[in-house]
């Protein structure tokens, strides 16, 4: 047999198909029950509309799924904003002084559990007094996309060439055009695939919404955990069904958005 | 890193306002979680004392300093609650990013032989569910591994069981839940590093007369360990502290860390004992974060 050590072999290729399937298949079957005619969640009883009649007609739940879509676009935008501007100062700024300070907060929410950022911002916000409520929210979403934002506007300044916006600048552009007119628009699809992440991120996040939103403005996440807890109601298949086709959305948008940036040049990591 | 030029100046400017807005919401509030880790509860608003009051002079503030004590760190260590919280949070850690590991390596390791246009089309297929909403996939599984539910009745229909396996309120579903969640987590990184490698080291192993086995597991393991490491810590941290997937899918008869957090803030309404109890698992995380931070920055410098 001509397999030699660069091919794919059968093992391969199993390890991938069962780790796709592995990946998939919980949400397919959520997405096929959210159509089940029949109140008990795993008798089949024919194809129905009736659990997304049942959710529209659910004002607390629109209610939620209105927040959170307010708070995702709100948070995603403040933190496209942020991430981008530190992109460009990690990316270009070279080494300045409290750089590894400022990365290491910036990298730092990647990883850090949800209970201590959430109970964290909580405690600040109840310090200085703050309402809490849908920007109490925002502020604390913002914190904690900012950083998915940067690195994947990192990554995209990386490939390109920092000599365009030299030059423009020894054209006589000052520093805020030269980066509006010539960077800006090159790293457009990874700033816009940024917000979307952001807004994905803020869409699902259970635990720093729970800690750090006030009474009577409760998040979708926080609606539907509540729910789950009391057990499987065929409503929630819906709605999860529905968010999942909201998301799968947004990421068709995001891979357009990069496909006709690949038609310009090489795109960045496409997190 | 490159000589400056005269766009690196302004580039720092950029820096200024992400800057400040870590700095006011990142780190300032663990200045607050410690000092409330060091009051006591009341029953008042908020629940504790001392609380700090800028606006009364210097007297207040130090009467408040000297109201302040290490109550709530003996409470941790004395009471087996706490103790056995923490323990068993890493132990959960560690046998699910074991687990990862082991399921996410062969994966990773076949995306990288992938022909290269497939390679992106399998990227996208792993970061989709990442994309994903997590409690949205956690309630999934409840479906899935309910009393009555599918994986019972597939069981019962091919006579593999006789009655219903309980397989809700487990803690093999918390590590299945745990797994399924970050597997994305594990592949990416790994992908990362096996993709980048050279493939013509293995073909000089291989004419050096290696087995295709061999050259693994002296060529390719030990050039995937950054990937490795990058994947491990980026599984490890967070599920030390998380609280979803254990509150949903686990029993209740051993809490995480994360839970007992949780619990203490949200039921019992004592914000002192669930800051103290952050303070204490930031402290266990610290290494393994500062390590992350490291591989990070190298990571980031090579690009």
């Amino acid at each position: 047999m001509a397999s030699g050590p660069n091919q794919l072999s059968r093992f391969n290729v199993t390890a991938l198909t069962a780790g796709l399937a592995f990946l998939y298949l919980p949400i397919v079957i959520l997405i096929i029950y959210s159509f089940n005619a029949s109140r008990l969640v795993t008798v089949w009883g024919g194809w129905s509309l009736h659990w997304y009649a049942e959710f529209f007609h659910d004002q607390a739940m629109i209610d939620a799924a209105w927040m959170s879509l307010r708070v995702g676009a709100t948070s995603a935008t403040l933190a496209t904003i942020l991430g981008t501007l530190s992109a460009v100062a990690l990316s270009r700024g070279a080494g300045f002084r409290g750089r590894t300070l400022f990365s290491g907060m910036l990298y730092a929410p990647l990883v850090m559990p949800e209970v201590i950022t959430g109970l964290s911002l909580l405690l600040l916000f109840v310090a200085i007094d703050a309402e809490r409520g849908f920007w109490t929210v925002v502020v604390a979403h913002t914190t904690l996309t900012m950083c998915f934002v940067s690195v994947v506007v990192q990554a995209r300044l990386g490939t390109i060439d920092r000599s365009l916006e030299e030059s423009a600048m020894d054209l006589g552009c000052g520093p805020f055009r030269a980066f509006v007119a010539v960077t800006l628009p090159l790293i457009l699809p990874s700033v816009l695939a940024g917000w979307m992440l952001a807004f994905t991120l803020s869409l699902d996040d259970l635990v720093i919404a729970s800690f750090t939103t006030g009474p009577g403005s409760a998040t979708l996440p926080i609606r539907i955990y509540s729910e789950v807890r009391l057990g499987v109601k065929p409503e929630i298949n819906a709605i999860c069904t529905l968010v999942v086709a909201l998301i799968a959305l947004v990421i068709v948008a995001a891979s357009l958005v990069s496909k006709i940036s690949d038609a310009r040049g090489k795109t960045a990591a496409p997190l | 890193m490159s000589a400056e030029s005269n766009f690196t100046r302004p580039a720092r400017l950029a820096a200024i306002a992400p800057y400040v807005w870590m700095v006011l919401f990142f780190l300032v509030p663990f200045l607050f979680v410690l000092k409330i880790s060091l009051s006591q509860t009341a029953i008042a608003r908020p629940p504790y004392t001392p609380v700090l009051a800028l606006h009364e002079g210097w007297g207040a503030i130090k009467t408040a300093f000297a109201a302040l004590s290490l109550d709530n760190f003996r409470l941790l260590v004395s009471d087996d609650l706490y103790v056995l919280s923490y323990l068993r949070s890493l132990v959960v850690a560690a046998g699910s990013t074991t687990i990862l590991l082991l399921i996410g390596y062969p994966i990773a390791y076949g995306m990288a032989r992938l022909p290269q246009r497939w390679q992106g089309v399998a990227m996208m297929l792993v970061i989709i569910p990442f994309w994903t909403s997590f409690l949205i996939r956690i309630y999934a599984w409840i479906n899935i591994l309910q009393h009555d539910g599918l994986l019972n009745r597939v069981l019962l229909a091919l006579h593999v069981v006789s009655t219903p396996v309980v397989w809700l309120s487990t803690d093999s579903a918390m590590y299945l839940g745990i797994v399924y969640s970050y597997l994305p987590f594990m592949i990416l990184p790994l992908y990362a590093t096996l993709s980048k490698m050279d493939q013509a080291l293995l073909e000089a192993a291989s004419d050096l007369g290696a087995s295709p086995r061999e050259a693994f597991w002296r060529v390719t393991l030990p050039l995937s360990l950054p990937g490795i490491g990058a994947g491990a810590l980026l599984c490890f941290i967070p599920i030390v502290g998380e609280f979803v997937i254990p509150d949903l899918l686990a029993g209740s008869n051993a809490l995480m860390i994360g839970q007992t957090l949780w619990l203490e803030f949200f039921n019992n309404k004592d914000w002192p004992a669930a800051s103290a109890v952050a303070v204490v698992l930031l402290l266990l995380l610290l290494a393994p974060l500062l390590l992350y931070d490291r591989l990070q920055r190298r990571q980031l410098e090579r690009t």
